[in-house]
């Protein structure tokens, strides 16, 4: 499920262009009905099982009378929790997260540099909220704006392996179908292609039995902005500062994203503007096949099977990334396999031979131009916006592999200026640039920060906690399958390979910090102890002048001399 | 040393270092190293001497402030010697709460440093003007001490067969002192109580002796007046203190060859032809003494003697001595007499020893 709402979340500013791919997506949601519908099978069929003494059974007949087909909406609606929606609080996060990062994935793919707004302002009712999301965008075509905003798992990435953002779990509209289920009151979108073209305004529901949009309002109106998307949601909501707030997110986007200008407005009329710090916008990523570490036996089979490619050889140049004919053929003379047999007539025990091979023979890693990190640089612009500090450092591992998917970490500090001293230091885990706020505790990231032997680098860390001192660490995932540890995609599971990668990284940073540190030291040391050197000369020079009957001009040379003296052996 | 012989010396150090900090290097000040491995012993001279051993003093930024105090100490004797004033040690600490920073915060900083000079210009600390705070020991017996009246400088003869149960008390410096007796010898003994025993009973009449309390390990001051009634009156000094290594190496040995810790100053301070009388380990056997267990500091302290003194690596009968106390694990205390019978030390224990004075250590 998890996969699924991400890659709705990407596709839907971009489905104008593909209309066509609907199809392919209904199929998905067809397979997640089904397997609802198994669950619910089974349910009933426990159920069933204690009430011996009923005279009835069931029949597979009447079984089959209730079973009937869920609305993925309706699924949604009643796993909540699933998607980001437990609570009130967490609600409005998930919603704003939700927003922007479509926003930021829309404009990054138009080559706009994003302007988002976020303004939060009380509802109708106490605890509601109305929270609006404006962009600089390209705009949204009008006959898609119903089917993006007010139908679930409508998206086309779900397939591809391409780095995304969409990290939240659902999409906007799931956050509408939440403001529709709490409040009453439909989603609310203005959208504008261009300067030239009017601005189309609709008010959106979802029928949750059928998934499909319904339109309550249809209208064309005057939008003083030459384009862009804005999106007005009204929810049950709880407004909060502090850990985990929708302020916390918007900071820690703007530091991994300094391309982005952010304006945050809250219900009570305070305004925050996260100001753009470069104007480079992400690198372009491209789609890529497998990586052949990462295939497993049961996919190499089925990937055998279902290959159009004559021989093996060419199966494998073709349908995995970075396997060079020769590379190929080394396989297969490994795998003791005729490089040109067909590839649907490899035996299982062929198969087996050939996975072994292809985890023997040395291949080079995936490329990496599927993968946009932040860079180094814009890690470090990004944290001296936001955070001000003594030492900023930042480090972009080279692209690794899990299981076949290519991924790359980057971490950065900042130490010292206005951190706090006393207590802990803080961690900003961020995948594919967006913010994770949610388990901390659980995630790999985590992990390899306390892992890391901080105290190596003239840090304070107690065993199994996190370093202690002004210091805020950040660690970066940018992949083009992130490995989350449940359909809440809150935290980074614990593969070797991952928590390895950020141990090296946050070394690295390691490194340069304790050359700070140690560097800061030794100048405060010195600083020290020429005060010292200058609280006792003047001593030396006065029992001088008392035992030679010195003048006063005499002792204040001989200050200056000996000063002079020490601080040539100091250096 | 005379007094302007030492403003000169340490007007000359001073110079020394300034000329140094006008030539930009580093001054330096060269005391002698204080301690036993830096000492030996010379058995013509009959003191523990300097090996020549120096510890040198650069001006870095670990030692600016310790140099920066050493210098106004030279320049506070300079003044005590010029103007013929004396300090206690103690007060010497308190003038150098005038120092802003380079004031001592604890005494024994203080006294440090004033044992640093004494060391640097080789004379006694009360040369310097600086006096000890210690009392010096008590004196009973055949004994006239030749003082000065404070106020007018007049002779004052102070008999010391004249105190009754009191004793006359040793003062801080001694150089002014004469002497008369018809002593024969002189007791010099560890401990006060034994001491009020013998003054009781009035054994120096009966002996014919002077009798002197030096109330644990010997004062400079009463070490070197020993030093000066042996000399001058041509009298033979017996030690008689415990039987147990601090008695033998702390007192008996500081008493006799001075300290390793000041050594530039032993030759004044020590008392060559002192002999020890007792209480020696075949005392314990031969007297049935009731005994303790040797404490782990003595043990570690007789071995130490005989593996770093000088004084006792050069003589055989003291190592003999040490083994005897060491094999039979116990020490006795010299008033460990009064077992037998409280005056038993009077009436047999001395007077058995002195009839065999060939047989007392060295």
């Amino acid at each position: 499920m998890a996969k699924v709402t991400k890659t709705r979340a990407k596709s839907k500013k971009k489905a104008p262009k593909k209309a066509a791919k609907k199809t392919v997506k209904k199929k998905r949601c067809v397979s997640i009905k089904t397997k609802s519908k198994v669950i619910k099978a089974a349910t009933n069929a426990h159920e069933e099982a204690p009430g011996k003494e009923s005279p009835r059974h069931s029949t597979a007949e009447d079984m089959a009378l209730q079973q009937r087909e869920i609305s993925v909406a309706e699924f949604f609606t009643k796993n909540r929790h699933l998607l980001g929606f437990d609570n009130p609080r967490k609600a409005l996060l998930t919603t704003i997260k939700e927003g922007v990062d479509n926003s930021l994935d829309a404009c990054e793919e138009a080559g706009i540099l994003p302007d988002v707004k976020v303004f939060i302002a009380p509802g109708t009712e106490e605890d509601r909220f109305r929270v609006t999301i404006e962009d600089n965008g390209p705009g949204i075509l009008k006959t898609q704006i119903p089917m993006i905003f007010a139908k679930l798992l409508y998206g086309s990435k779900f397939h591809r392996l391409k780095m995304s953002r969409g990290q939240q779990g659902i999409g906007i509209s799931a956050a509408g179908m939440y403001g529709q289920l709490t409040t009453g009151k439909p989603i609310s979108i203005t959208s504008k292609t261009s300067q030239n073209k009017p601005a189309h305004h609709y008010e959106l529901e979802i029928d949750t039995k059928k998934n499909e949009p319904r339109i309550i309002l249809d209208e064309t109106i005057d939008w003083p902005v030459s384009r862009g998307t804005k999106v007005e949601i009204e929810l049950e909501a709880k407004f909060q500062k502090g850990r985990q707030s929708v302020q916390e997110y918007l900071e820690q986007t703007a530091i991994a994203n300094p391309h982005v200008s952010l304006e945050f407005a809250t219900p009570d009329g305070e305004k925050q503007v996260f100001k753009r710090a470069s104007k480079q916008l992400p690198v372009h990523t491209r789609e890529i096949k497998p990586h052949p570490y990462g295939v497993e036996l049961g996919v190499l089979i089925k990937m055998l099977h279902d290959t159009q490619a004559r021989t093996l050889q060419s199966f494998l140049h073709s349908d995995f990334s970075r396997i060079s004919s020769r590379v190929a053929r080394m396989i297969c003379e490994q795998a003791k396999v005729s490089e040109r047999s067909r590839p649907s007539r490899i035996a299982r025990q062929e198969a087996d031979n050939l996975y072994k091979a292809i985890n023997q023979t040395k291949i080079m890693n995936p490329q990496t131009d599927c993968l946009s990190p932040i860079g180094e640089e814009l890690i470090l612009a990004g944290l001296k916006k936001q955070i001000e500090a003594d030492l900023y450092t930042a480090v972009t591992r080279p692209p690794s592999v899990y299981r076949g998917n290519p991924f790359q970490i980057e971490a950065g500090l900042a130490y010292g200026g206005s951190l706090p001293v006393e207590g802990l230091a803080r961690v900003l885990r961020y995948a594919n640039r967006v913010p994770l706020l949610y388990q901390q505790s659980a995630c790999a990231m985590t992990r390899s920060v306390l892992n890391t032997a901080w105290r190596n680098y003239a840090l304070q860390q107690s065993a199994g906690a996190l370093p202690s001192g002004p210091l805020i660490i950040m660690v970066h995932m940018a992949s083009v399958w992130v490995p989350f540890t449940s359909e809440s995609k809150e935290a980074v599971a614990h593969y070797p390979e991952i928590i390895k990668e950020v141990r090296l990284a946050l070394q690295e940073c390691g490194r340069r910090l304790s050359l700070f540190i140690r560097r800061r030291r030794k100048a405060a040391e010195s600083e020290r102890k020429k005060a010292y050197i200058e609280q006792y000369i003047p001593h030396i020079a006065i029992a001088l002048r008392e035992m030679l009957e010195l003048n006063e001009r005499q002792e204040h040379t001989m200050v200056r001399q000996l000063t002079d003296v020490l601080q040539r052996s100091r250096s | 040393m005379s007094k302007v012989k030492v403003a000169n010396q340490i007007k000359e150090t001073a110079n020394s270092v300034r000329n140094k900090i006008q030539r930009k290097s580093k001054p330096t000040l060269s005391f002698p190293l204080r301690s036993l491995s830096n000492v030996t012993y010379h058995p013509k001279k009959g003191f523990l001497e300097l090996k020549g051993k120096k510890k040198i003093r650069t001006l870095t930024v670990a030692t600016v402030k310790t140099f920066a105090q050493t210098l106004r100490m030279m320049s506070q004797a300079k003044t005590l010697v010029e103007d013929d004033e004396i300090m206690t040690k103690r007060e010497a600490y308190y003038v150098s709460k005038n120092w802003d920073d380079a004031r001592f915060d604890e005494q024994p900083e203080s006294d440090t440093v004033i044992d640093d000079i004494e060391g640097l210009f080789e004379v006694n600390r009360e040369q310097l003007g600086f006096i000890p705070e210690e009392k010096g020991g008590e004196i009973a017996g055949k004994l006239i001490v030749i003082d000065r009246d404070s106020d007018g400088g007049k002779p004052l003869r102070i008999d010391c067969t004249k105190f009754g149960s009191g004793a006359y008390s040793i003062p801080s410096s001694v150089e002014h002192l004469k002497f008369e007796t018809k002593a024969k010898f002189v007791l010099a003994i560890e401990t006060a109580g034994m001491f009020q025993r013998l003054v009781k009973h009035n054994y120096w009449r009966k002996a014919n002796c002077i009798l002197i309390s030096m109330g644990g390990v010997p004062t400079r001051a009463c070490r070197r007046f020993i030093r000066r009634i042996a000399d001058e009156l041509k009298l033979p000094v017996y030690a008689f203190v415990d039987c147990d290594p601090y008695g033998m190496f702390n007192i008996y040995r500081t008493l006799k060859v001075g300290s390793g810790n000041a050594a530039h100053i032993n030759r004044y301070f020590c008392v060559p032809n002192a002999r020890f009388l007792g209480v020696t380990p075949q005392d314990i056997v031969n007297y049935k003494l009731p005994t303790h267990p040797l404490k782990d500091v003595d043990i570690k302290r007789a071995k130490d003697a005989l593996k770093n003194d000088p004084f006792v690596q050069h003589y055989k009968p003291w190592q003999d001595a040490i083994k005897q106390l060491l094999d039979m694990g116990v020490r006795a205390e010299q008033q460990a007499f009064a077992v037998h019978n409280l005056n038993y030390v009077i009436e047999h224990y001395l007077p058995e020893k002195l009839a065999a004075r060939k047989t007392f250590l060295p």
